[in-house]
């Protein structure tokens, strides 16, 4: 078990015959994902690395009954291929581009509530690095090499401090089950509590590293979540306690706007409700390691 | 992007919104001139600068005369103003717009967001208008009215009247506010925007509806397709190295410290900002190279920041996903030969091709100070520092 994506995944490109697209369907399938194919407007019918093309998702779906989706798409037309998987009736998308404009992906949200929650697609990102379930599938564009397989479950919104989390805790001999990238944008799929909510669920999940930022609402819920609901323990760290109100920092979503949105105003939310926040960004292997001795 | 408060009465007017007779000076003789083109008998000389709180700052002046004008605009104009969203250095006046005064009966609030929340465009209204929001949140949260606007259908009539109706307008002037509301809401969507702000948005005393202070932002993300909104980009108002890495591609913020820092991912770089402060030093820069940077791309990162010249020691921080060490080794390598650089450089490199990126730095000859660990780059970044500072 792993959560979202496992070795029986399906998945589909979207944005495939791209540089980028390209090259990071090569690294997936070299993960062992079984990437079933792709999509590229007005390209259907060639194969690309030995997979077909399809000009539509909903052609690529019924051809090669794939369930997940990975968008490459260019920002300005990425908001559409989210809709379009979601049309096409694929469960799970990850969308890694960066850029979209906000108000393309709150008609994406909107879009997507069209479909009853038991039909509606999850999406991750967008502007993410992506998931991985270690050894099982690689549904983004992290180096599979940091990550070893094992029990803990990581959710971050940056990509690159997730891959500081993975390797912090594999220098500990600590495995992932799943490392989910939730995204740097305002407006995005998934939030930090709709994943702690399916690894709370996951039986190979026995404890969960969470990594959020300054700007937004999505660490309070989690915390929120962890006090009401959550029986495994949680280790989190918030970047950005020296960045100044009111600007950004590089993710579109990374801005202090309103109140509770400070890195030092989550941690205090997040100790409140008993979750143990690392004290630094070099400890976030260790934490985690001294949290699951007290566990066992 | 933010854009200039004439700027935003400019665009909201042509949706609808009223605003009161007004021009753009760069002179106090066009000031005078502008007065006399918009005609009345009392003039405000505001002070354009990417800011709120102006008044305060001594940025808006109330005028009678032609020679008060010219006054006002004498002193305005290269002045710095420094307000307390400005930061401590302030903001240059180059531009000032004359506006005749209005005789105002009530001062009313009215923003529109995106609300990250709720993930759609909320409109905040409250009946202290003039006075900053979060202050009315926390002394009069009774006052403000919130509606939240579903995006397939827009808003619609009703829910316009409601709020005029929640802020008891007079019967008479409903659809005045109707129309006001509803034009803020279009320019919102139809411009990419990501805050309106009306406040104050005032009735005046010959019952119309005006708004008499706007601020404008814009989803950088949106400005591809919307290239009128960045014809209004006012490159002085921004920082010049912000300005110098935007042009480049580069997401970088200026802070107050003196450790220039280079580093991939947005998250990264506030971690390592975050553990610099932790060791006892101040960053100088935010500064994220993106995925996939190429040498050329990470030696004018670096020059961009060691053209800083409150930067005393620099980190490299790098865990390659998409990006490849021995990439990034190459154009540190690149910068030390075509820049003099004097400043101690501790770089960490980690993830993709990590071995060979360090023995390239290592076979270079250049003066690297290398680092496997965060918490070690970031001990030795800070050490390097306090050793530049002893030393001076």
């Amino acid at each position: 078990m792993s959560v979202m994506i496992d070795n029986e995944t399906r998945v589909l490109v979207q944005g495939f015959t791209g540089k980028i697209g390209t090259f990071h369907a090569k690294e997936m399938l070299e993960c062992g994902t079984q990437v079933v194919g792709g999509v590229t407007p007005g390209k259907g019918g060639q194969t690309h690395l030995g997979l077909p093309v399809f000009n539509t998702m909903k052609d690529a779906v019924t051809e090669t009954g794939a369930d997940a989706s990975i968008v490459f798409v260019p920002a300005s037309f990425a908001a559409d291929s989210i809709m379009e998987a979601a049309d096409a009736g694929i469960t799970t998308c990850v969308a890694i581009t960066d850029g979209i404009p906000a108000q393309d992906m709150m008609l994406v949200k909107r879009y997507m509530y069209r479909y009853k929650k038991e039909d509606r697609m999850r999406l991750t990102g967008p502007n993410c690095a992506g998931t991985i379930s270690p050894g099982k599938c690689l549904l983004g564009i992290m180096p599979g090499h940091i990550y070893m397989p094992g029990n803990v479950g990581i959710v971050a919104r940056s990509g690159t401090l997730g891959y500081e989390a993975a390797s912090q805790m594999k220098a500990c001999g600590i495995g992932v089950s799943t490392s989910v990238g939730i995204g740097g944008d305002p407006i995005n799929g998934c939030s930090h509590r709709d994943i702690l909510e399916l690894f709370e669920a996951d039986p190979e999940t026995k404890a969960v590293m969470l990594i959020g930022e300054i700007g937004g609402p999505q660490e309070a819920e989690a915390a929120e979540y962890f006090k009401q609901h959550m029986s495994k323990p949680l280790v989190a760290y918030i970047a950005g306690l020296t960045a100044p109100k009111g600007r950004r920092m590089g993710h579109a979503g990374a801005i202090v706007s309103g109140k509770g949105e400070s890195a030092a105003e989550k941690v205090t939310m997040l100790q409140e409700a008993g979750v143990t926040v690392a004290p630094d960004p070099s400890e976030l292997g260790s934490t985690m390691e001294k949290v699951m001795k007290e566990v066992a | 992007m933010d854009i200039h408060e004439y700027q935003a009465k400019e665009l909201l007017s042509e949706f609808g919104v009223s605003i009161a007779p007004g021009g753009l000076a760069y002179s106090p003789e066009q000031a005078v001139y502008r007065a006399k083109e918009i005609g009345g008998h009392q003039w405000v000389v505001k002070a354009q600068i990417h800011s709120g709180a102006r008044g305060k700052a001594g940025g808006i002046k109330v005028c009678s005369n032609d020679e008060e004008i010219w006054n006002a605009a004498e002193e305005l104009l290269g002045k710095r103003l420094v307000t307390h969203q400005t930061g401590p250095n302030g903001k240059v006046v180059y531009r000032l717009y004359i506006e005749q005064v209005s005789e105002i009966e009530r001062e009313i609030y009215l923003a529109l967001v995106l609300d990250r929340n709720k993930q759609r465009v909320v409109i905040v209204t409250s009946s202290e208008g003039g006075m900053d929001i979060e202050e009315v949140a926390a002394t009069k949260p009774e006052s403000i009215f919130r509606l939240e606007i579903e995006p397939a259908v827009g808003l619609r009539d009703f829910q316009a009247r409601e709020l005029a109706f929640a802020l008891n307008i007079h019967p008479e002037l409903i659809s005045q506010a109707v129309h006001c509301v509803e034009g803020a809401y279009r320019a919102f969507r139809e411009l990419d925007a990501t805050l309106v702000e009306i406040n104050p948005l005032v009735v005046t005393k010959d019952n119309h509806i005006l708004a008499l202070d706007s601020k404008m932002s814009f989803d950088d993300n949106a400005l591809f397709r919307r290239p009128r909104i960045s014809e209004l980009r006012d490159k002085s108002q921004e920082d010049s190295r912000e300005t110098a890495a935007s042009d480049r591609g580069l997401s970088y913020v200026g802070l107050d410290g003196d450790i220039g820092c280079m580093i991939n991912g947005a998250g990264l770089a506030m971690a390592t900002m975050d553990m610099i402060k932790h060791k006892g030093g101040e960053p100088a820069n935010f500064l994220d190279i993106g995925g996939g940077a190429s040498p050329d791309r990470v030696t004018k990162a670096f020059k961009l920041v060691l053209d800083d010249e409150s930067v005393k020691a620099m980190l490299v921080n790098i865990f390659a996903g998409i990006n490849r060490c021995d990439w990034i080794a190459e154009g540190v390598i690149q910068a030390f030969g075509k820049l003099d650089v004097r400043t101690p450089v501790v770089v960490r490199l980690s993830g993709t091709n990590v071995e060979k990126g360090m023995q390239m730095l290592k076979d270079s000859g250049y003066p690297v100070i290398t680092a496997n660990t965060l918490s070690e780059a970031a001990e030795k970044v800070v050490a390097e520092r306090n050793r530049v500072i002893n030393a001076a």
